[in-house]
């Protein structure tokens, strides 16, 4: 990661924690998304975009999250222990299915993880004593903060503030010899073994990474809409939301990740807003818009016609 | 008795399974390619036997002829124009492509039907056969011998037709089969279209038993997934075992464990599978 697109990320990053200064509790509420996407895509990328596993586990973990996050909070824990437990049991349990599913290639993996998202939601639906199966659980409001404009507030910072934290763990191993080993996996596995990357630990790290700030994300989730039940958190798009917004970037960059979870979101609001009967079919559009006509998302633009003669005017002038 | 009953009924999911899958085997074989619009053919197969049959009273066994070729045409002409662009891509785009052709299918249908559960009711009703102790309903066991013929007659196209040994060669060398002439897209195309088809037939005979929903499609893509894996990929015998494996496991599973848990022993079962025999029951290993 170059030194413009990290002081372009801190500026995209700061600018969104200025949001509630400037508008009412849509802005917080836009803001709360905004972070929470650019958590899911961020995170996404280091399994999918570093190392090339086509990941669809993203719902598994938010759900996972939102479930052991909501169950403590209902039974009184804080909202921080709530978030590290969450995480902390996140972390360990991608750890050792990583292990087991990392093993698996291609599209074995990609459906693998999907799977373990589907086996987690029934696992909760049928749970009923514990989670509130299919009627869902109920988290009840937090005792700091009482009022609801301050509590939207709270939320939005709370998720600010771990995308910050996200953000600055991913850029750290994505400079460090993890990343570099993850990027060597991606390029070609059996290769990267062969020079001593140990592609096994790496490969499950950076699947405990990609899930770690998710089930964060899904505790702030659950704790900020006080009703989460399972076909909500374990929704499949989730999965696939991030993909789209990593796609959207550019794959395998997070300063992309983050332009791109932005971007979708801002697409997302206005055909919710205007085409609510057909937004999912809209979604879909979108996809296969983006995969055929603009492989590597919006830097795709970068390569042609406007960018490329500014570039070589500049060129010029040297 | 009450064992051979649950056998049974286990038998007659596990037909309907295997004609599930062995669309979706095929293409995922041959073409690499993951069909997650596989499901919404299948919800649109289900349909397409309810309208006709409602409207003008077109029998559902008569609505497959008027399907198969429909579908065949939608599956060739998706392949054509859109997957055919990136087919050599990684998996990861040519998943999320079909995923987005789903959510697109999936939202025009619930615009155009609602997602109201529909239920296709014969008049007069067929009936139950009973026989010592057994009772099947006549529906079931219908719709279970038309998707062994289905099946069966994808068997004889993939083996002993021109184009489907072309299909068999491409899938097993893509490049020797480009090598001896066989023109690949539209191998590819032939072979999605198939796939559909299957799907398309299957909905048909599916809306004999089960209500009629947008939502199904997810839970039946679900179905092909765990039966491709469990019984080998790219193969229809594969499917056929892997499908009537699955529909023996999932109706007793109901009885033993409840049926609520069905959802979670299929994918549990896929999961195992894919850990310890990755190539399924029949495959090949090194294979896939």
């Amino acid at each position: 990661m170059t030194r413009t697109s990290l002081l372009i990320l801190a500026a995209l990053v700061l600018v969104l924690a200025a949001l509630p200064l400037v508008g009412g509790p849509y802005a917080l509420r836009i803001g709360t998304f905004a972070s929470m996407y650019a958590i899911l895509a961020v995170s996404w990328n280091v399994i999918g975009g570093m190392a090339g596993y086509p990941s669809f586990a993203t719902a598994a973990f938010f759900g996972f999250g939102a479930y052991a996050g909501g169950v403590l909070l209902a039974a009184g824990a804080g909202l921080f222990t709530a978030v590290a437990a969450a995480g902390a049991m996140a972390f360990l349990g991608a750890v050792l299915l990583g292990a087991i599913l990392l093993r698996l290639r291609g599209h074995y993996f990609a459906i693998a993880s999907l799977a373990v998202a589907e086996v987690l939601r029934e696992l909760t639906n049928a749970a009923t004593d514990l989670t509130g199966g299919g009627m869902g659980l109920n988290i009840p409001l937090s005792s700091v903060v009482t009022s609801v404009e301050g509590e939207a507030r709270f939320f939005f910072f709370a998720m600010w503030v771990l995308l910050v934290v996200t953000l600055v763990v991913v850029v750290a191993v994505e400079r460090s010899k993890l990343g570099f080993g993850l990027r060597c996996i991606r390029q070609n596995e059996s290769a990267a073994d062969m020079i001593g990357v140990h592609a096994t630990l790496y490969k499950s790290l950076a699947f405990a990474l990609s899930g770690i700030f998710v089930a964060m994300a899904g505790v702030l989730y659950a704790g900020w809409v006080h009703y989460i039940e399972p076909p909500d958190v374990f929704d499949i798009l989730y999965s696939v939301k991030p993909i789209v917004m990593a796609l959207l970037g550019g794959l395998g960059s997070t300063l992309g990740a983050v332009i791109g979870a932005f971007l979708f979101l801002g697409i997302e609001e206005l055909v919710w807003r205007n085409l609510l009967q057909i937004h999912t079919g809209v979604l879909g559009l979108l996809i296969v818009v983006l995969l055929l006509f603009l492989p590597k998302g919006i830097t795709s633009f970068a390569d042609t016609g406007f960018w490329k003669r500014l570039r070589q005017k500049e060129g010029r002038r040297d | 008795m009450f064992a051979l009953q649950v056998l049974v009924n286990g038998l007659v999911l596990g037909c309907l399974y295997a004609c599930i899958a062995a669309g979706f085997s095929l293409v995922w074989g041959v073409l690499n390619v993951i069909n997650i619009m596989h499901g919404s053919f299948i919800v649109l197969g289900s349909y397409l036997a309810w309208m006709s049959y409602s409207a003008i009273g077109l029998s559902p066994w008569t609505t497959l002829l008027i399907a198969a070729p429909l579908f065949f045409a939608v599956g060739y002409l998706i392949q054509r124009g859109i997957l055919n662009r990136v087919i050599a891509a990684p998996v990861l785009v040519t998943l999320t492509l079909t995923f987005g052709l789903d959510l697109i299918l999936n939202n025009s249908m619930l615009l155009a039907f609602s997602a109201d559960y529909r239920k296709l009711l014969l008049d007069p009703p067929l009936g139950t056969l009973a026989f010592s102790g057994l009772v099947v309903p006549v529906d079931r066991v219908l719709a279970m011998v038309l998707a062994l013929i289905l099946t069966l007659a994808l068997y004889i196209i993939l083996r002993h037709s021109r184009v489907g040994r072309a299909i068999i060669a491409v899938r097993m060398d893509r490049d020797a089969a480009l090598l001896m002439g066989v023109n690949i897209r539209t191998i590819y195309a032939v072979a999605f279209g198939l796939g559909a088809a299957m799907a398309g037939c299957a909905g048909v005979l599916l809306a004999l038993i089960f209500p009629i929903s947008p939502l199904s499609a997810g839970a039946y893509l679900g179905k092909a997934f765990v039966v491709c894996v469990l019984g080998g990929l790219g193969s229809v015998p594969g499917a056929v075992l892997g499908g009537l494996f699955l529909g023996i496991t999932e109706s007793v599973g109901a009885v033993v464990f409840g049926p609520e848990h069905s959802v979670t022993l299929s994918f549990a079962l896929l999961i195992v599978f894919l850990i310890f025999r990755p190539h399924g029951l029949l495959g090949k290993k090194g294979y896939e």
